[in-house]
């Protein structure tokens, strides 16, 4: 079993949480992170050995593939007692199995739309909901981007009314604090604990 | 996002997609450790026993002077999730390092930490 020990020589041992920062490829998840991080994006490199679907295989060969799937993920320290992960989803389709995972006790998510190709956030939207993890839309506004409404984004995603909808830019650290801001409120509001 | 290429099928001994399986030595779990991504770990001892650990173990008490999350030790150690995983299972039944399991579904935030993690982004 883990150990529970939070104690130790004096110096305690923080717990963890984390967010999720979804969104299609491109959509500046990797760029929110750092703006918000207190330190430089990691990746992480997760090794997976998945069986190869239909289309090229081979009857008689070996039918499982090996890909790595890279992780981006940032570090806001809370407290002496709390650390909070920001990690960046990997976007394409063939890594879904993966999400399972990284959902799996996260506190909430943040979907980047990008307004150029909102559909890239269907995926993710969808996810989110199945699993009922509580979730912000944040539209990064891209130079040059067609600038849509809080409310046109909303009716496109057909989200519920209660999933709030930012404009953002992701690669400004106050605009990211408002983002990860919002969804903790939402969370807060989910669970009927106002904060 | 990094390249998603597939190792070579003739792999390069040196090949650090799979070495690391290598100093696992091919086991999928450490014991009975249920290992996070986000478990914080901290080194637990001063008389390590190096000539008892894998290199790598002895790297990852390094860098655990300080607590780090799972996925920190395999960004800085470039070495895979699973594979830190066994090494700091090993560790960790072997008393060498301790570890903090993250916030789950099982136990769900309270008020309290969604107000604390509030503070701490408003500060930024």
């Amino acid at each position: 079993m883990e150990s529970n020990v939070s104690e130790h020589g004096g110096q305690r041992i923080p717990s963890a949480i984390k967010i999720l920062i979804a969104g299609g490829f491109g959509a500046g998840k990797t760029t929110l992170v750092g703006s918000v991080s207190e330190i430089a994006p990691l990746s992480t490199e997760e090794v997976m050995t998945e069986a190869s679907m239909g289309v090229d295989d081979l009857a008689g060969v070996e039918a499982k593939t090996t890909t790595t799937v890279a992780l981006d993920f940032g570090r806001i320290t809370i407290n002496d007692d709390l650390v909070l992960y920001l990690f960046g989803t990997p976007g394409q389709k063939r890594f879904w199995f993966m999400w399972e995972e990284l959902a799996l006790g996260a506190l909430g998510a943040v979907v980047l739309a990008d307004t150029r190709r909102l559909d890239t956030c269907f995926p993710a939207v969808d996810f989110f909901e199945r699993h009922q993890l509580p979730f912000v839309v944040a539209v990064n506004c891209f130079d040059g981007a067609d600038r849509y409404t809080e409310d046109e984004v909303q009716q496109a995603l057909s989200l519920g009314a209660d999933v709030p909808v930012l404009l953002c830019d992701a690669r400004v650290r106050e605009s990211g604090k408002a983002v990860l801001e919002a969804l903790v409120r939402h969370v807060a509001d989910r669970m009927a604990t106002p904060v | 996002m990094a390249d998603q290429q597939e190792p070579g099928l003739e792999g390069a001994a040196d090949d650090p997609l799979v070495r690391p399986y290598v100093i696992a030595q091919g086991r999928e779990r450490g014991n009975a450790v249920q290992l996070d991504m986000i478990s914080v770990v901290i080194a637990a001892r001063a008389d390590v026993d190096e000539m008892a650990l894998e290199p790598e173990q002895v790297r990852i008490l390094e860098l655990c002077g300080r607590p780090q999350s799972v996925a920190e030790v395999s960004a800085h150690l470039d070495i895979p999730v699973a594979v830190v995983k066994v090494l700091l299972g090993d560790l960790i039944s072997r008393g060498y390092a301790l570890a903090r399991a993250p916030y789950t579904q099982q136990s769900p935030v309270s008020r309290d930490i969604l107000q604390a993690v509030l503070d701490g982004i408003q500060r930024l």
